[in-house]
């Protein structure tokens, strides 16, 4: 996989897009079981990603993905600012400028591994980790874009069920089963972006 | 945000709320004076409840102190902002600056005592653990 520098701008618009045009959505799923503000903080954060355009598409791929984590660590506020943004930063450190699938999968379970350890969290425990994880798995397995990205819904849409046992979520204990979890729902927003991108890219 | 005593250990009070974080800072001022260097921090970069790794990084450097700097926070963004700037600190600062766990206020005040009386990092990040423990 090659992206030229139109794709590189291409696939932030398309990241920023996703989690801005439903940051609604973000913050009543957050109202329901959080503090309120994820919609918000990943909104800030994403736009604080736009502005570095058009720059940021001038970089690398690698060191792209890089300058995108640092932003959203240094912008978004919440928790998830150092969750989202180390992800980011972790796949930029592993990936090389073209990388192949088999680079995409060993890149990307760094990159969770390296949430699981700023988290201190594992999946099942109503997280981001709960879309990361088995995204991953669906990727690894050799899925194409749209097995990715319909796991990536579907695995947002199984945390609804789940007991929150990190984050502010769980101090509502059992009053957290029952909402989506507002970090798996922008994950899976964010994957959805990226594959639609992506494969935009291979087919044309 | 002011800071003495260079040889005591510095606290850094991190809240969500900017009026939490300064009102923990006036209780920790009240009990040891200019004996401690101290910053707080508080509030997302607009203005709003949450925390900020920029915030912390400043408050860390105005508190900065040979002997280390504590940091006491509230709730998890709190501390998982912190845990974030404490990795991008310098790596010579990094191991001398410690996220206790303990209440934010009581955590606070008891460690700026500690601290107050010349003890080590660790000691004072022992203080304010075992104080509700």
């Amino acid at each position: 996989m090659s992206l030229d520098r139109v794709a590189r701008e291409r696939l932030v618009r398309a990241l920023a897009g996703s989690v801005i045009e439903h940051a609604d959505e973000l913050t009543s799923l957050d109202q329901a079981i959080g503090d309120g503000d994820h919609g918000l903080n990943m909104k800030r954060g994403f736009e604080a990603v736009l502005a570095t355009l058009p720059g940021l598409a001038d970089k690398s791929l690698p060191e792209m993905l890089k300058a995108i984590g640092m932003t959203l660590v240094m912008k978004v506020g919440g928790a998830s600012g150092p969750l989202v943004g180390t992800f980011f930063m972790e796949l930029g450190k592993a990936l090389p400028e073209r990388p192949s699938r088999a680079d995409l999968v060993a890149a990307t379970e760094k990159a969770i591994d390296a949430v699981k350890a700023r988290g201190r969290s594992e999946a099942g425990q109503k997280t981001l980790l709960d879309v990361l994880v088995p995204v991953h798995g669906v990727l690894a397995g050799g899925g194409d874009a749209k097995a990715i990205a319909t796991e990536a819904a579907q695995a947002a849409d199984r945390t609804t069920p789940m007991l929150a046992i990190r984050g502010r979520a769980s101090f509502l204990g059992e009053r957290s089963i029952g909402h989506m979890d507002p970090g798996s729902r922008s994950a899976s927003l964010l994957i959805g972006a990226a594959v639609e991108t992506l494969e935009f890219e291979v087919n044309t | 945000m002011s800071s003495l005593r260079p040889g005591n250990v510095g606290i850094v009070i991190v809240s969500h709320s900017p009026k939490i974080a300064e009102g923990a800072a006036d209780m920790v001022r009240q009990m040891v004076g200019e004996a401690v260097p101290l910053a707080w921090t508080g509030g997302d970069v607009d203005g709003g409840l949450g925390t900020n790794v920029a915030g912390i990084l400043e408050a860390i450097e105005t508190a900065w102190s040979p002997a280390g700097v504590a940091i006491l926070v509230d709730l998890g963004g709190a501390e998982t902002n912190s845990e974030m700037a404490v990795e991008m600190l310098p790596e010579d600062r990094r191991a001398r600056v410690l996220v206790c766990n303990a209440p934010v206020v009581e955590g606070a005040v008891i460690a700026a005592t500690e601290s107050s009386g010349g003890s080590s990092l660790a000691a004072v990040k022992r203080s304010a653990e075992e104080f509700y423990a």
